[in-house]
């Protein structure tokens, strides 16, 4: 047997032994209040929490959209914001300074150390909108307002000719938009993509 | 006297040769005795042995004499970018890291977490989210394991169209070897329940870029570890204090720092460092995504560029190999640029996923050679030839010149070390 059926039927198991125990919660709460959930291995401490308890921390936005906030911005509203909170590093028109220009890129073909862009290289514009709000402007990460992160998101894909000038970005125009290198990716390894 | 057993060109010797009435035979085959040295200068008995010795510390630190062992830092001020500190591997024996030299990416500087204020959420595609805090983890059954863990650019410079000359901390600094303890995601995942919708786990860390990556729930579920403790202490703020993932075998950015959240979903989430730049593109153009894995890989690290030869005569050769894919099989060493080879020893215990180091016996005529090792895991998997790597991945237009550069992921070819006969080490391709 190759390691990795050895590991795929290792998977399953733990997969089912984890299903049982859904199943089993399934079953009630009053198994929860004795603590029977789970093998004996589980010892039940971790504490339940709603979603709207997390709701601050879930930032995660998937390439579908899952996740968008409400709220929207242009191009206009996002190069205003973009001179106040971000020309600082990425200079002027994003052209780039102590931090990457946002505009540009050589095609791939240039070479296997070609610098990966926006333009060039990002396969979905969700990641910009999702790595904007956690991690952007660099110093004071998580301050911005979504209908900030929407107009900056809006002016970077309009700067990069991905959409028009006077396309507002918002939850349902986000996910739409196709990015140039969008089917440039090969998995490594297919056998391990879920 | 009986000659030791040369098993493949320019010196190198059976890997047993010395287990048994070794000491013996090197010092007869050097031609070095040692009565030579020690008859003309007499043993004394050194000041430092004749007083008090210094107090014992609490928290201990190496000899003085031991102060150029330390990382090397790439934005020693902490610019705007990110900050790396290499592994000395030439200065550093066995398989264990020290924690102060266990290697660190900090994109954006490592977060001053308080403990007691940490949180761990896991949440999305499960029956119930949790909430763990350090102290209900602790009370978790634990499981201990070592395991590597490397950056994926680590060795990238080898992608280079010309051998950059840096020492061995510079082109292999991005991995190293611990034992981590901590809980198991599985049995962490047992308590919340899956939905079976769930694909991926997306997790997140504390740090202000609030750091995220999407690993496949098989892994998720087969050897993935909420790690507390590294070689028997609390993690390093550098590796992620107080607790990370550990993916074991999977590349470096995965096995997320500072985690706070874990959530389960239907699809990757394309973060910023899967969808870019933990990428790795290809000749023509298109490019590697979710590689996962670092595949098995071995180099030399004594001796190695940074460290210099004293003189003909014996040495062992001794390096470095792990497979992302499980445990070593096998590393072969050659004296001659890979034309003849000869098996190393492997020092037990030999584990998966974790530093395996090599060993064989030289004796150096003085001359030029070329010393390269190659690494199978038990898998069947092969470290690839340069020329072999080459061929599928491609290597730089131009050569890089600058050492701090990632012209490429995921290098797994091997590293040549051309001596010299003044002894001197350097990189080169063979
Ligand atoms: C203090 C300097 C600084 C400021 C201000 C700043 N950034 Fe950045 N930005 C960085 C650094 C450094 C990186 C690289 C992060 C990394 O690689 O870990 C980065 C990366 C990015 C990227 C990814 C670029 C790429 O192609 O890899 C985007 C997009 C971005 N910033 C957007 C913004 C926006 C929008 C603002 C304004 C709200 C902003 N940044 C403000 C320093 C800054």
């Amino acid at each position: 047997m190759s390691t990795r059926e050895t590991v795929q039927r290792r998977d399953d198991a733990r997969v089912r032994r984890c299903l049982v125990a859904l199943v089993v919660l399934a079953a009630g709460s009053v198994m929860l209040a004795q603590g029977q959930v789970g093998t004996p291995a589980a010892p039940n401490l971790g504490k339940p929490v709603s979603e709207a308890e997390i709701a601050a921390w879930d930032i995660s936005i998937l390439p579908d959209g899952t996740g968008l906030p409400p709220g929207s911005g242009t191009p206009e509203q996002g190069a205003k914001i973009f001179v106040a909170k971000c020309a600082l590093c990425h200079g002027p028109e994003a052209k780039g300074g102590v931090a990457a220009a946002l505009i540009g890129g050589r095609p791939l073909t240039d070479g296997i150390d070609t610098p990966k862009t926006i333009a060039n290289f990002w396969p979905y514009a969700t990641t910009l909108f999702d790595f904007t709000r956690r991690a952007m402007p660099w110093q004071a990460p998580r301050t911005l307002t979504d209908d900030e992160v929407y107009a900056l998101t809006a002016y970077i894909l309009s700067l990069n000719k991905i959409i028009g000038p006077a396309d507002a970005m918002n939850a349902q125009t986000l996910p739409k938009v196709r990015m140039p290198n969008r089917d440039g990716f090969i998995p490594r390894f297919p056998e391990r993509i879920p | 006297m009986k000659d030791l057993e040369v098993v493949a060109a320019n010196g190198l010797l059976h890997r047993r040769a010395f287990l048994s009435g070794g000491a013996a035979l090197a010092a007869a085959f050097t031609g070095y005795r040692l009565s030579d040295t020690l008859a003309a200068q007499g043993l004394a008995d050194e000041p430092w042995s004749r007083k008090q010795g210094m107090l014992v510390q609490e928290y201990g630190t190496p000899s003085p004499y031991e102060k150029h062992v330390v990382r090397t830092l790439s934005n020693p001020k902490g610019d705007t970018r990110t900050q790396h500190g290499r592994t000395p591997h030439h200065l550093l024996h066995g398989t264990i890291t020290p924690n102060a030299l266990h290697f660190v990416i900090s994109h954006s500087g490592n977060p001053d977490i308080d403990p007691a204020q940490h949180r761990l959420v896991i949440h999305g595609l499960v029956r119930r989210p949790l909430v763990f805090t350090l102290d209900t983890l602790a009370r978790y059954p634990m499981v201990s394991r070592m395991a590597f863990v490397e950056c994926g650019g680590n060795s990238g410079l080898l992608f280079s169209s010309e051998p950059l000359q840096g020492s061995i901390q510079a082109i292999h600094g991005l991995v190293s070897c611990s034992e981590w303890t901590g809980v198991l995601l599985s049995t962490l995942l047992e308590e919340t329940g899956i939905d079976p919708r769930a694909k991926w786990v997306i997790a997140e860390g504390a740090d202000s870029l609030a750091l995220s990556r999407s690993v496949p729930i098989a892994k998720a579920l087969d050897d993935a570890m909420v790690a507390l403790y590294q070689n028997g202490e609390r993690i390093m703020p550098g590796n992620g204090y107080p607790m990370r993932l550990l993916l074991p075998g999977w590349e470096g950015n995965m096995n997320v720092k500072y985690l706070r959240r874990l959530k389960l979903v239907d699809q990757p989430g394309m973060s910023y460092y899967e969808a870019r730049t933990y990428t790795a593109i290809l000749p023509g153009g298109k490019a590697y995504q979710f590689y996962f894995l670092q595949e098995v890989k071995s180099f030399i690290t004594h001796p190695s560029p940074g460290l210099r030869l004293s003189g003909p005569g014996f040495y062992e050769i001794s390096g470095i190999a792990y497979s992302g894919n499980g445990r070593i099989a096998k590393v072969m060493v050659s004296a001659d640029a890979g034309r003849t080879w000869a098996q190393a020893a492997l020092q037990e215990p030999v584990l998966p996923k974790a530093f395996t180091r090599f060993r064989i016996p030289w004796r150096w005529e003085g001359g030029p050679v070329v010393l390269q090792s190659r690494a199978w895991d038990e898998g069947g998997n092969a470290q690839p030839t340069r020329a072999e790597l080459v061929a599928r991945r491609g290597q730089t237009p131009k050569p890089v010149t600058n050492p701090l550069a990632f012209p490429g992921t995921h290098f797994n070819g091997p590293s040549s070390w051309a001596v010299d006969s003044s002894g001197e080490v350097r990189h080169v391709y063979a």
